[in-house]
């Protein structure tokens, strides 16, 4: 656990970077610093690994202050990630990873070792460990960055702004890439982010910091959501606030209908009895064809031979957002909900994805 | 004299010993003071680099001694060492290259990129150790750059110390302009040219050995 007692920085100048703030990181978890720029996210982060000393109050980490500690060894323990990757150019990457192994005076076929593994762990093709990092993109330069932090195994991840130099497709990628090492890891991470999405999306708590140093609220996810604090949390979470919920639960629980399915083979008579406007076309294997409407069926004959309407899927993993951008996308209003083959288990309506938030 | 080649390969033949010996003077003298200049420009562009208030008046001085007229600096010399001995060459031309050097490795370590600096910090890195693993290393591209110049530079000044009694293959211009004789004017012009080249030459090599991943960007 990291602990913030009553720290305050005001640098050189009398800028208040950060005021009187108290603050619990707790040991497994991704606290994500958020907040506009210049509340002193930087500021409080390189504070706990003494890149940065406080004017006043203590930091301890797992109950050391670590004020206490030499600064070098305090960060050899310490895992550090910033924006540009900062690696080193000169280095190549194999040796950039296992640069704190080096330090640490490994012996030095097991920290190569440790280096291949961390790039396979990050993702990494291991032939790259010889080129230099410019010969690498933004994005494979911040797994190298991941994976150097990552080289000594320290119990603690400090990053800024990691993702935010590199294109949306990439740092959703990246940030997939980390929840998963997260849940296999279960380390002690601290991420900046003037990124509100990016805050939701990773956070396990998020505290938002307003200019001058202050934190406004410390919450989980859904809680600074559904009940932010004052209103420049609320305003900093922005108007869809509400939407954003929906990408917090997955859309697993939702109830689902499936008296509108029908087979292609079915006979047109039989589908006109179902109780539906528009009736789920699927093939022999179960997978949807399209949507037919019950009252524009043909005269005679089977499903297959209705007209149809594209239909719009969504996961069980997936969030309630992306089922509810399904059901808007679809003229029918309805989503359907496909297993892990592409097979149609059910569907739902643009109100009952809703309706289920407040239930 | 109309008959007279432009080169009288014989005469090269029988000076060969002591053009060979100048050869080698001008070799030492001009590499000796780039050598120095080295020695002495790291610590200072260091220093320079870290207080850099102290980088504007070092540059400022050396830049005033640089700045004077070359030939009257060899004459003082000459007056102080009183025999024409390579010092008198050696030392103005060690402040030539200084003027190049110091801003060379202060440059140099000012091309250090401000993150890489701090992610070897944030790694654990002792400011020594991080300056001889990360700083210097990432300044030798620019450092390199700057030896080129001085070397370069160096190797043909050596030879306006020739007026002054020291001068390495400068002798052969005093020799030919005094005897109307185009032939070791020529030779020496020649000799500094092809010597200039070969330095720069071992330079790009070092260069290229010792900073393979500045290559490879440059022709990415
Ligand atoms: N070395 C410094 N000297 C003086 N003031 C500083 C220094 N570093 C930061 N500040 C000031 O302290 C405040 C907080 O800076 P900090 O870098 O912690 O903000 P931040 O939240 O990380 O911002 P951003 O999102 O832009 O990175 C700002 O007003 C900044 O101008
Ligand atoms: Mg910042």
């Amino acid at each position: 656990m990291i602990t913030f007692e009553g720290v305050t920085k005001r640098y050189a100048g009398g800028t208040v970077a950060v005021a009187d703030l108290d603050l619990e990181v707790p040991n497994g978890e991704i606290t994500v610093f958020v907040g506009p720029s210049g509340c002193g996210k930087t500021t409080s982060l390189r504070m706990i690994n003494r890149m940065i000393d406080p004017t006043e109050g203590r930091i301890l980490l797992n109950g050391v202050d670590v004020a206490t500690v030499d600064p070098p060894t305090l960060r050899r323990g310490i895992g550090y990630v910033i924006q540009q990757a900062g690696l080193f150019p000169h280095r190549k990457i194999v040796d950039n990873v296992a640069t704190v192994p080096h330090l640490l005076r490994w012996d030095k076929r097991k920290a190569r070792e440790r280096a291949m593994e961390l790039l396979e762990l990050v993702g990494l093709d291991p032939g790259l460990a010889g080129r230099y990092p410019f010969q690498l993109s933004g994005g494979q330069q911040q797994r190298v960055g991941v994976a150097r932090a990552l080289a000594a195994d320290p119990p603690v991840l400090l990053m800024d702004e990691p993702f935010s130099a590199v294109d949306p497709i990439v740092r959703t990628s990246l940030q997939d890439e980390l929840l998963r090492l997260q849940s296999e890891l279960r380390k002690t991470i601290v991420f900046v982010t003037h990124d509100i999405d990016e805050a939701i999306k990773l956070g396990d708590r998020i505290a938002v910091f307003k200019v001058g140093g202050h934190l406004a609220q410390v919450a989980g996810p859904a809680t600074l959501l559904a009940d932010p604090a004052d209103d420049f949390v609320r305003e900093f979470l922005g108007r869809d606030r509400g939407i954003r919920r929906l990408s917090l639960v997955t859309a697993g629980e939702v109830r689902l209908r499936d008296d509108n399915l029908i087979a292609e083979r079915t006979d047109v008579v039989e589908a006109r009895d179902r109780d539906a406007p528009w009736l789920l076309v699927l093939d022999k294997d179960s997978r949807p064809r399209g949507w037919a409407r019950t009252s524009e069926l043909p005269a005679a004959g089977t499903m297959a031979e209705a007209a149809l309407t594209p239909y719009h899927g969504f996961g069980r993993d997936d969030s309630l957002r992306g089922a509810l951008d399904a059901a808007v996308l679809s003229v029918t209003g309805l989503a359907v909900a496909l297993d892990g083959d592409g097979r149609a288990v059910g569907t739902v309506s643009r109100e009952d994805l809703l309706g289920g938030l407040h239930g | 004299m109309a008959e007279e080649p432009l080169i009288r390969w014989d005469w090269i033949g029988r000076n060969a010993d002591r053009i060979g010996g100048l050869l080698v003077d001008n070799v030492v003298m001009g590499l000796a003071p780039v050598a120095i200049g080295l020695v002495v420009a790291l610590p200072v562009g260091l220093a320079c680099a870290r207080w850099r208030r102290l980088y504007q008046p070092t540059v400022g001085i050396i830049n005033v001694i640089y700045s004077l007229p070359s030939l009257a600096v060899f004459v003082l010399l000459l007056n102080v060492f009183i025999l024409a001995t390579m010092p008198i060459v050696v030392v103005p031309l060690t402040f030539y290259a200084l003027a190049v050097l110091i801003p060379a490795v202060v440059d140099g370590l000012g091309s250090v990129p401000d993150p890489v600096r701090q992610a070897a910090t944030a790694m654990g890195f002792r400011p020594l150790r991080r300056l001889i693993q990360v700083e210097l290393p990432i300044a030798v591209p620019v450092v390199i750059a700057g030896l080129r110049v001085a070397t370069v530079s160096s190797i043909s000044l050596v030879s306006v110390g020739a007026l002054v009694g020291k001068g390495g293959l400068g002798h052969l211009f005093i020799d030919g302009w005094q005897r109307q004789f185009p032939t070791p004017i020529i030779v020496g012009i020649v000799l500094i040219v092809a010597l200039a080249v070969l330095a720069d030459g071992v330079l790009i090599l070092a260069q290229r050995l010792l900073t393979p991943w500045a290559r490879a960007r440059r022709t990415a």
